[in-house]
């Protein structure tokens, strides 16, 4: 018996594991060991921390890995402050269909290609783009206007991209709250203010939590949105990951980028968890 | 002395139902009212009306002499007791109970001082950085009335809270409920579909059936004397009959069942004449039971039959004993012991004066 569930636990935990070590383990560890290789001369490679050093001393890699981390946080709060809302009407207000009618809209834009959607906003966006010609036939401006490759385009494009991966943790977070818990915090003397902050807000941070992790890894390694609709000051980290890997043919310094990226993202996540006084336990459990 | 809340041909509609038909009550202060009634008959539709979730479509709400229909819930000087009580469980038992003390504005000082005062009150000092999940039921409820009480509102409502409890902690409950009330001296209303609840707590009690109240009245009131026929069902258990009645003689009559039993009841005042349709109402513990015909004899109500089930249930165990037609009665069983050796199928005969048998008419099948 006692052997039996030994092998059915281990048959279950097979596919976790094949997965955590063929796909995430594996790769990563090679990742490492690529980017710990310093090129002496062709073919000849030493063990050395040259490619990181190269990192921290170039102050292009560096300002460019400040610049998608600040414009990241952005727009995930961004993505908060325009999600939370929606989020507590589709679960609180809207009833029956309404409410599934209104979760149903959230996806819709997922139906399509991430490429297809950004090209949507090139099309609204651009200088001969729907909105610029609108302008003009209103005549609020004299000529063509060009809202494409700026930082203001990828913040759009990136709320745009991440707001499902928000409004989803924060609605199931907002439904478990009872009705009755809300009306209490009015009945007790609470204005609308001081219940969302001392009622709706507490019960929702899990969500929140969550919502905002995903929605600032996300953006962090959002790579086609930025190419799309940023210009050319508009540089984000994973371009420069790309651009060792398929452009230069430096792997090892790509390799050393991108683990800078999983470790400085750790490190912003952990921060901020600390920083709000949370913990990644309480969130997921 | 104005009441605490009067209620004045309240009226809500919603769409095409009507959920609360012109009521009118008040409630003096210091004292406990119940609305008890079946669910779906309004009764939380009116708590919520008093509470100031619902906007009444006619008809005003008074506390203490002044109308409260532009007032907005938060500013009401109610406090609602809710069914799943509807504690913070974000924050702990003080800062539960201190909630409403800091929306009011008082320092911190003073909600500390006052916070530890109610827990003193409700018997659980000590408990504020207590969690919520971590109290039981019982404590819970007195936690969630403590938060209601620091506010000292006018009118506490409370809404069925004692529901979600099991059978013996809601015996309890019902005692301490009481026993709260009293100690903070403030007008209850308190609504339920639980009609031990609603007899044991309350001084006064209303039994609302389909958005009207039947009977405002005592628990005596209500349980000895209704005064319609939903109360008479509603309210204890009972025995019912249909029938039409056959001769009137001042109070008494005497009404014919479906099965053809002739049964003497009386009819209390009301309008019923012969021929009418009519059902009679006697309680379990009115009727008699007994060995022999003979000792029945002072009874106008006679039966003659067999013990067709035992229903036994301590002190209010009973028999169901079939009445030659195929009407079934139910009769309580003397404390005494003297039938406890009845056995299914045993011949008894049972009786029951007339005034026993409430009577009141009955819509036309």
């Amino acid at each position: 018996m006692r052997a039996q569930a030994k092998l059915g636990l281990v048959l279950l935990l097979t596919p976790l594991l094949l997965w955590l070590t063929l796909l995430i383990f594996i790769p990563h560890v090679d990742m490492l060991l690529v980017s710990l290789r310093e090129r002496v001369s062709a073919g000849v490679y030493r063990t050395s921390l040259a490619n990181y050093w190269a990192f921290l001393s170039e102050p292009l890699y560096l300002r460019t890995f400040m610049r998608t981390a600040v414009m990241s946080t952005l727009a995930t709060v961004i993505t908060l402050l325009i999600g939370f809302p929606v989020s507590y009407y589709i679960a609180k207000i809207a009833r029956g269909r309404v409410q599934s009618a209104l979760f149903l809209l959230c996806l819709v834009p997922f139906w399509v290609s991430e490429l297809v959607r950004t090209f949507g906003w090139m099309i609204l966006l651009r200088e001969t783009g729907i909105i610029s010609n609108l302008l003009q036939f209103l005549g609020l401006v004299e000529g063509p206007v060009e809202m494409l490759y700026n930082d203001a385009a990828i913040m759009v494009g990136l709320v745009y991209t991440s707001m499902l991966f928000m409004v989803v943790p924060l609605v199931t977070t907002l439904q478990t709250l009872p009705d009755e818990v809300v009306e209490a915090g009015y009945d007790l003397g609470g204005n609308s203010f001081s219940v969302l902050r001392e009622i709706i807000i507490p019960h929702a941070t899990p969500g929140i939590v969550s919502g905002c992790i995903v929605v600032f890894m996300l953006s962090l390694g959002n790579y086609l949105t930025p190419i799309m609709l940023g210009g050319k000051d508009s540089l984000w980290f994973t371009e420069l990951i790309y651009s060792q890997f398929i452009v230069r043919f430096n792997w090892e310094l790509g390799a050393a980028f991108g683990f800078m990226l999983l470790l400085l993202s750790s490190a912003i996540v952990w921060g901020m968890l600390k920083l709000t006084g949370q913990s990644l336990e309480r969130t997921v459990g | 002395m104005t009441p605490d809340l009067e209620c004045q041909s309240l009226t809500k509609r919603f769409g095409e139902t009507l959920a609360v038909d012109e009521v009118s009550f008040d409630v003096a202060r210091g004292s406990f009212f119940s609305i008890l009634g079946p669910s779906g008959c309004g009764k939380t539709t009116i708590m919520r009306m008093i509470a100031g979730f619902l906007e009444p479509t006619s008809g005003d709400i008074l506390i203490r002499g002044k109308s409260v229909l532009d007032t907005p819930p938060n500013k009401r000087p109610v406090n609602m007791v809710f069914q799943h009580l509807a504690l913070f469980p974000m924050m702990n038992i003080a800062d539960n109970i201190g909630y409403g003390l800091r929306r009011a504005g008082m320092g911190k000082a003073d909600i500390a001082r006052k916070v530890e005062e109610a827990l003193d009150r409700i018997g659980l000092p000590g408990i504020g950085h207590r969690k919520v999940d971590e109290l039981s039921g019982g404590q819970k409820q007195r936690v969630a009335i403590a938060r209601c009480m620091v506010l000292e509102p006018d009118v506490l409502l409370l809404d069925e809270p004692l529901g979600a409890l099991d059978l013996k902690l809601r015996e309890r409950m019902k005692v301490e409920l009481k026993s709260l009330q009293a100690a903070f001296d403030t007008t209850f209303v308190y609504i339920t579909h639980d009609q031990s609840e609603a007899l044991v707590m309350s001084d006064r009690i209303a039994v609302m059936n389909e958005g009207r109240f039947e009977q405002v009245g005592t628990g005596q009131d209500l349980y000895y004397r209704p005064s319609t026929a939903f109360v008479a069902g509603f309210v204890g258990d009972t025995n019912r009959w249909f029938g039409r009645i056959e001769r009137v003689e001042g109070d008494m009559l005497e009404m014919r069942t479906e099965s053809g039993m002739t049964l003497r009841g009386e009819r209390h005042g009301r309008a019923l004449s012969t021929g009418d349709r009519a059902e009679i109402f006697v309680r379990p513990e009115a009727i008699r039971i007994a060995h022999s015909a003979e000792e029945l004899e002072h009874f106008d109500n006679r039966i003659s039959g067999r013990v067709t089930s035992l229903l036994f249930n301590g002190a209010d165990s009973r028999i169901l004993v079939d009445a030659a037609g195929s009407d079934e009665v139910a009769v309580n069983l003397p404390q005494s012991g003297e039938f406890a050796g009845l056995a299914r199928g045993a011949p008894v005969h049972i009786g029951w004066s007339g005034a026993q048998g409430n009577c009141f008419a009955s819509p036309e099948a």
